[in-house]
This record gives structure tokens, C-alpha cells and sequence, in this order.
């Protein structure tokens, strides 16, 4: 069953709305009374969703990645941003752990690489910031960034971004950060801010009533898809955030057009300390 | 010399021995507090673009200390561009890390933890803790004690970053020092609009 809101009309901005237009505009509501996980996203697989891993690239062939859709690489040189075809794969490893995970919950799901990070420190957050406007020109339903900056010339762009993407009915998802700095994306409310929690089960997520970190997901010795085929063992947000990713791609394949705002609400009220 | 300069030269002198002496002291404890083999402290080179090990505690203390490496390779730098705080266990499973590893540091870590040192905006350097004891269950409130050593640690590369700039301007007579013994020497009446212009010029960089 959809919630998709009105579609069509795309001509004319929707600045206001005209006296007794209301009945114009009725949205198909399927909230049950109780929201359960099997109305969320049982018997999904993903199929269908555009999941995009801004991050150091993903490798190719990788037993717990599967296939890839498309990547691109993000480069820098000089003052020149350029967006192309990528065939090397992940420079480091930290796109192909996120995308195993991804994979490892929403298996049909079609993941592209985007990457941004790898080559080098300098200049990393106009790539990173070039590598998300692209995304969201590619029009992605879900974008994994377990990544931040802490550049604050970038600051307002990437406000601007995550507010473009949100419209556009584009999740970002974004790692929080659990030390004493001012760090972006996750802080922003357009975008789904995710920190860890130390139980073993991916499918548990905890709603945080104390944003701005929003949900807790799985980010403790999690086993992760390592260079070279391998696996290996880590901790960190930049995992938990996948989990989550993951999960909102379920619940879009389930129920495709929810708008971010709802997608949050389904992660919320699916959440297993919301009663 | 002039009386100006002295009195910079006196703040800056032996500035960056005691910061370097507070970033080993970093280093040190978070080795105790985690009961590691070794913890480290890497320094981004934004020149280079490449991280360099400032203080060493435990293995390869005495050998480490000015090696270098590019700043996106290993898993220092993938802290260094995510900004996330990460730990690995069963590295050694991994050959490409253990040959790298072997062949910059001579020691192979099973496991590690590394956290991004961040003043304000800009990225510092890392900090990492190798091998703490085996078969220890790790849990998150570690995560957020490295999180908090990071913090100092960040403040004490900062420290060192300046003092060491402060004395690169001072050595070799550079344009900072040249203008300060120009100042020393002026009439009352230039020396105060020299200061004039410096203050002008602070406001400009503020």
C-alpha cells in the first residue's frame, strides 16, 4: 500500500493553498492504528530502492556487497571538481563495509558508489559536498553517509543540500558523532543522525529522545566486509548508520514514495523502545 | 636583538618541548587506561597531505617518531576523512594492512582503536591505541573515553602547531621578527603607527 502524497501537478509551486482546496490535496493515509514492524517492511527485500554510499568507493565483487550498479569517483584537482566513471574499486574499505551491511539487510536493493573519500585529506569537503549535489541530481531514494565535516565554509551549502534532498522525498542518512565537536550533516533535522548501541541484533534500533543524535542502530563489533573479499570485526557509527539505511530501504520497498518525514515517523514508531 | 622580539621569543621558547612533552603524556595514559601495547599520535602535514607519528607510547617508541604516510591510507586516515571514531579487531587477517604496517611501523597490530583529533573545524591529526589485552569485551563507553583523550590530545597538537609556527616566524630572521626589530628601533611616533597597523591588520585576520 503507498502513502504517496499528490503527484501531477508540478507545474505551479505550492505556496498556499486556496479556500476549500483542501479535499484537492486528500493524502491516502495506511497508518494501522498500531504501527507494526510486519506492516514496516515484512517480506521486503530492497527491491526497487536506489541506495547511494557516499564514501571511499565499494569494492567490486565482494561476497557481502553483490552487485553494484554504478560507480563514480569524485576528484579534485586544483580548483576543478570532476564527476566520472570509477572502475578502482574502494581506496581504503570504508564504503564496502557500509555497503555489506546495507546489503546484508535490504539484499535486492541497488547500491551505486559515489566516491568521495580516499584520495587524500585536502579538499575532501568540496568533494564530499560535490559528490552529495550529485547525488542528489541522480535522485537517489537513500543516501549512507557515515562520514562528517567540520569545514563550516561548507556549512550553509550543506544545509542547502540536505534541505534540497529532503524535498526531492531523499533520505540522508548520516553518523552522528560522539565527541565534544560541531560536525555535518547529521546535526541537521532534514537529515536521519544515527549513533550506535551495543546490542547484537541489526534489526534493533532505539529511538534517542534526546536529539540531536535521533536513532541508536547496531555499531558494536560488527562484522564487516573487509578488502580482499575478507570480513572483519569493527565499532563505530560509520556502521550503525548503514543498519539504518538498510532498514529505510526495506520500508521504502514496502511502501515506495514515503516522504522522508514519514520515513522517520516509520522509524520511530517501529523503534523498540516506543510503546 | 630587540626588547619586542626577546619577549616573544620568551613565550615561545621551549613552547613546543612542553607541548610535545603533554602529547606524550597523552599518549602514555591512554596506553595505561586501555592497558594497550602501544598508543600513537599522528600529525596531518597539510602540505604534504600526509600523517606523521608525533608521539609514540609503548611499541616503536623509540623508532617511530617523524615516519610518515599519506593521509588517506591505513586506518588512521580513515578516521582522519570520515572524522569517525573507529575500532577494528582481527587485523592481522588482512595481509595487505599487515605488510603495510610491517613495513612502516616493523610491528603488526591484531587490533586497534583511532580517534580524529578536531580543533574547531579543521582535522589535526589521529590518535590511536593498538592491542589491548585479549579477549576483552570492548563496549561503547570505551569509544567515549577515547572520544574524550582524543579532545586533549587535539589541544595539545594545536598547542604544539602554534608554538612551532610562532618559532618558525622568529628563526632565520623572518618578516615577523624583521618587524619587530624595525618596530624597536622607530620613533615613538611610527612605533605607534606601526602598532596601528598591526591592530588593524589583527582585525583584519580575526
Amino acid at each position: 500500500m503507498s502513502l504517496l502524497a499528490h503527484e501531477g501537478d508540478e507545474e505551479l509551486p505550492a505556496w498556499s493553498l486556496p479556500a476549500s482546496a483542501g479535499a484537492s490535496i486528500r493524502l491516502p493515509s495506511a497508518w494501522p492504528a498500531r504501527l507494526t514492524r510486519e506492516w514496516a517492511w515484512g517480506g521486503a527485500t530492497g527491491a526497487g530502492v536506489r541506495v547511494c554510499v557516499l564514501d571511499s568507493g565499494i569494492e567490486l565483487d565482494h561476497p557481502l556487497v553483490g552487485e553494484v550498479q554504478r560507480s563514480v569517483a569524485v576528484t579534485k584537482t586544483g580548483d576543478e571538481i570532476v564527476i566520472a566513471d570509477d572502475t578502482e574499486g574502494d581506496l581504503c574499505g570504508h564504503g564496502t563495509a557500509c555497503a555489506g551491511i546495507i546489503r546484508s539487510l535490504a539484499p535486492e536493493c541497488e547500491l551505486t558508489s559515489v566516491r568521495v573519500l580516499g584520495a587524500g585529506y585536502t579538499g575532501s569537503a568540496a568533494v564530499l559536498l560535490a559528490g552529495l549535489e550529485w547525488a542528489i541530481e541522480q535522485g537517489f531514494h537513500i543516501v549512507n553517509m557515515s562520514l562528517s565535516t567540520t569545514k563550516k565554509q561548507y556549512v550553509d551549502r550543506l544545509h542547502e543540500l540536505a534541505d534540497a534532498a529532503y524535498f526531492k522525498r531523499m533520505m540522508l542518512i548520516a553518523s552522528a558523532h560522539n565527541m565534544p565537536v560541531e560536525s555535518f550533516p547529521w546535526r541537521f533535522a532534514a537529515v536521519v543522525s544515527v549513533g550506535s548501541h551495543e546490542e547484537d541484533d541489526p534489526w534493533t534500533i532505539y529511538a534517542n529522545p534526546r536529539p540531536p543524535v535521533e536513532f541508536f542502530a547496531r555499531g558494536l563489533n560488527v562484522e564487516i566486509a573487509w578488502l580482499g573479499g575478507e570480513t572483519i570485526t569493527a565499532t563505530g557509527n560509520s556502521f550503525a548508520t548503514p543498519h539504518v539505511t538498510g532498514l529505510c530501504a526495506l520500508i521504502l520497498s514496502k511502501h515506495p514514495g514515503l516522504t522522508p518525514f514519514q520515513l522517520k515517523s516509520v522509524l520511530h514508531l517501529t523503534a523498540s523502545n516506543v510503546e | 636583538m630587540s626588547d619586542l622580539r626577546a619577549a616573544v621569543a620568551a613565550g615561545v621558547m621551549g613552547a613546543d618541548e612542553a607541548y610535545q612533552a603533554l602529547l606524550q603524556a597523552t599518549v602514555e595514559v591512554a596506553r595505561a587506561i586501555f592497558r594497550a601495547k602501544a598508543s600513537s599520535v599522528f600529525l596531518l602535514d597539510e602540505e604534504t597531505d600526509e600523517l606523521v607519528f608525533e608521539a609514540v607510547a609503548g611499541e616503536g617508541a623509540d623508532s617511530l617518531v617523524g615516519k610518515r604516510f599519506p593521509s588517506s591510507t591505513g586506518v588512521a586516515g580513515w578516521v582522519l576523512v570520515t572524522r569517525q571514531p573507529l575500532v577494528v579487531d582481527d587485523l592481522t587477517k588482512d595481509t595487505r594492512f599487515s605488510r603495510e604496517a610491517a613495513e612502516s611501523t616493523g610491528y603488526v597490530p591484531r587490533g586497534l582503536m583511532a580517534v580524529p583529533l578536531l580543533a574547531d573545524e579543521r582535522a589535526l591529526g589521529v590518535l590511536e591505541v593498538l592491542d589491548r589485552p585479549e579477549g576483552e569485551r570492548f563496549t561503547l563507553r570505551e569509544m567515549d573515553l577515547l572520544g574524550l583523550f582524543g579532545n586533549q590530545a587535539a589541544i595539545a597538537l594545536e598547542l604544539l602547531q602554534r608554538a612551532r609556527r610562532a618559532r618558525a616566524a622568529l628563526d632565520g630572521e623572518g618578516e615577523l621578527a624583521r618587524f619587530a626589530a624595525r618596530l624597536e628601533q622607530a620613533s615613538d611616533e611610527t612605533r605607534a603607527a606601526g602598532l596601528e597597523l598591526l591592530r588593524s591588520l589583527e582585525k583584519l585576520l580575526a
